[in-house]
């Protein structure tokens, strides 16, 4: 056993790749400073030096086509963002440029580049600093979208991500930097386009993206106790997607909640709906239900924030809804709170 | 001339030389070369465009050629082009490949990409054409990425970013010669100012008082050239390509240039009132193509100039046909190339 948290397991198949192939390189705003985002590149500038871990100007747009450039002369960028928000003032060159270049070569040239952000919550983040944004990104042919949730996931997934040929759009939810677990100490890698059942359950399906896992399972705990088996599946990369892990749980179960980590309209839950609606018409005990932020600008004050994400309980309440049980008591239990460890002034 | 403002019009000038040119006679005749082969394929499109087979936005570099044919001569396989959406001149001039062209203009598998690409987005990274792109000012990030490999791998070549006075107006060009500053990047920025972006000129869209001013506040070496003369310009480039080798960072060329045609397509557009038929007759008497050819002949080199025309009607032809009867891309083709294949 060697306990990892997420950030560790990120530096780790960083320094790993990094040690195993010398064109690939890190660079961002602020990257190689004090901070290391948020230890997510520990080890980096000490191993491979400032040539390898470079800091930039403020300029987003230009920085990111940078990274098409590099890619496309043999380099493989990592490029780092510590908010995704700060990603739209470079969708130009991610959605003119990056994503189509190598469509406009006939599939001959390679775009071997990551673009890893962090998707931030709580203590006043705001609506600028708090998007997910992954709908957004797999919108788009030519681009792949991973979002892992537990630390062996960010290190094998982060791995395929780096060895691929094409770019990579990795999204990392600040939270999920808490969670440790065991992590092969090896370089490994996890198949992009492969999701994982978290939790097997015969009575109902959450697909769950990134900190909406946590949710989930905290649900499933509860549910557990009031004789409700939840089946939660991590889809840990959108684009490509594991159609078949959803439609085989949900056909399964016979019912299916989407649980997504953003805002549901138009978004990557109303995908999965429609998809699950298409697949398995005929075996579904009751519509695709879905869980997402409210659709509003996120709120930077607490009580409002509170409104916004839906949690633990959305979750129970939806479940019960669905197999028409009565609402269950939940006084006593203990939810989660970032205050814990996530606890201002900045 | 006299009658002329060049307060208000956009006009050739003479650059002041130091000295006689000293271009080696192959130099000299490989410009030409690649002068004409630009501009006897473009006289192909006007004649055969309206056929309506060629079914691709023609932003035509007619008129501009004197630019990109220098600069290639003078990088040679040094050079890494990048470019807008007016790409047809670079990539000839740097590729040599007019059966790409046209089979990529005609939309068959001869071309670069399947036809998938069309007039602007020819890209042929194995013969150095790397990028073309149809948003204004998305050339210069990749061109610092390109320098930025560059430099790291030690080759030698240099990322040159083709692009025309609009793009100066994007953010990405001011955070790019930056970028390409701050970081000491083999980067050559070539300014191919024509003059307008599509039809208003700077004066309607710059607020600072000169694109030299701008580029010496950087730390980026200037050069300026507005003569379209294709030895001076050529010239020119050595010398932007020596201060990038010298200083370790990036170049920066301005070039007056005269786009003879509209901004897209293959009509004249100087009845629409924007600029004057004055100002194009200017630029037309000291037509780059014609300019060498006389010079050239003058030199006693006519035979090789025949034989250098007479060869490149040849190849025209030929890799019209080939394009011609290059099949269109299968159905299937439609979902090829979206992703790499990893190897």
């Amino acid at each position: 056993m060697r306990i990892l948290n997420y950030g560790q397991a990120i530096a780790e198949a960083t320094c790993q790749e990094m040690a195993r192939d010398p064109s690939v390189f890190v660079y961002g705003v602020g990257v190689p400073t004090h901070a290391k985002i948020f230890g997510s590149i520990d080890g980096v500038i000490e191993n491979f030096g400032a040539d390898r871990c470079l800091d930039t100007p403020i300029s987003e747009e230009a920085m990111t086509g940078f990274a098409l450039g590099a890619a496309i002369k043999g380099m493989r960028p990592i490029h780092i963002h510590i908010r995704i928000d700060f990603l739209l003032l470079a969708m130009n060159s991610l959605v003119n440029m990056i994503s189509s270049f190598t469509y406009g070569t006939g599939g001959r040239a390679k775009v071997p580049l990551v673009i890893r952000v962090i998707v931030g919550r709580g203590w006043g983040q705001g609506y600028q600093h708090s998007k997910s944004l992954h709908s957004y990104f797999a919108h788009i042919p030519g681009l792949k979208v991973i979002l892992p949730t537990s630390p062996r996931d960010a290190k094998g997934l982060l791995t395929s991500a780096i060895r691929d040929d094409n770019p990579v759009i990795f999204l990392e939810h600040r939270w999920l930097y808490w969670g440790e677990e065991d992590v092969p100490e090896e370089p490994y890698t996890i198949p992009i386009g492969e999701g994982r059942i978290v939790r097997e359950g015969k009575d109902i399906t959450i697909v769950a993206t990134s900190w909406m896992n946590a949710e989930a399972k905290k649900a499933a705990e509860i549910l557990e106790k009031h004789g409700v088996d939840v089946e939660i599946v991590d889809p840990r990369t959108i684009a490509p997607l594991d159609e078949d892990i959803i439609v085989n749980s949900a056909a399964k179960t016979g019912h299916c909640i989407v649980a997504d980590n953003d805002w549901s309209f138009s978004g990557f839950s109303a995908e999965i709906a429609a998809m699950t609606s298409e697949r398995c018409f005929g075996r579904l005990k009751s519509p695709v239900t879905r869980i997402g932020f409210a659709h509003t600008p996120c709120p930077t004050v607490r009580t409002l924030e509170n409104e916004f994400y839906p949690n633990a309980v959305s979750l129970i309440r939806e479940v019960e809804r669905k197999l028409d049980l009565p609402e269950t008591d939940l006084a006593g239990e203990d939810f989660y709170s970032h205050e814990r460890r996530f606890r201002g002034p900045f | 001339m006299n009658s002329l403002n060049p307060a208000t019009m956009h006009l050739p000038e003479d650059k002041e030389r130091n000295s006689v040119p000293d271009i080696p006679q192959d130099s000299r005749l490989s410009l030409y070369r690649r002068l004409k082969l630009i501009r006897r394929c473009e006289e192909y499109i006007l004649r055969h465009y309206p056929e309506n087979e060629m079914t691709t936005p023609m932003h035509m570099s007619m008129g501009q050629e004197a630019i990109p044919a220098a600069v290639c001569e003078a990088l040679g396989d040094d050079c890494e082009a990048v470019t807008s959406y007016r790409s047809h001149a670079t990539f000839l001039a740097r590729t040599g490949s007019s059966s790409l062209f046209f089979g990529e203009l005609y939309g068959r598998e001869a071309g670069t990409a399947d036809g998938k690409g069309g007039s602007m987005h020819l890209a042929a990274l194995e013969l150095g054409h790397f990028c073309s792109s149809a948003i204004v000012g998305a050339g210069f990030a990749v061109a610092t990425g390109m320098a930025f490999a560059n430099k790291r791998q030690k080759t030698g070549k240099i990322a040159t970013v083709f692009f025309g006075d609009g793009a100066v107006d994007e953010g990405a060009f001011w955070e790019s010669l930056n970028g390409a500053s701050v970081m000491r990047l083999p980067v050559l920025f070539v300014l191919e100012d024509n003059g307008y972006a599509v039809n208003t000129p700077p004066r309607e869209r710059y607020g600072f008082k000169s694109i030299e001013g701008v580029v010496r506040q950087f730390d980026c070496a200037f050069f300026a050239d507005h003569s379209n003369d294709p030895e001076s310009l050529y010239e020119t480039a050595q010398a932007a390509a020596a201060a990038i080798r010298q200083t370790d960072g990036p170049a920066f060329i301005h070039a007056r240039c005269c786009r003879y045609l509209e901004h897209v397509g293959i009509g004249d557009d100087v009845d629409t009132g924007y600029r004057t038929r004055e100002e194009l007759e200017a630029w037309r008497t000291r037509d780059a193509v014609e300019t060498l050819r006389e010079r050239l002949v003058n030199d006693q080199l006519g035979a090789q100039v025949d034989d250098i025309d007479r060869a490149l009607e040849e190849e025209i032809s030929t890799s019209v046909r080939a394009a011609m009867a290059s099949p269109s891309p299968a159905h299937a083709k439609l979902f090829h190339g979206v992703f790499h294949e990893n190897t």
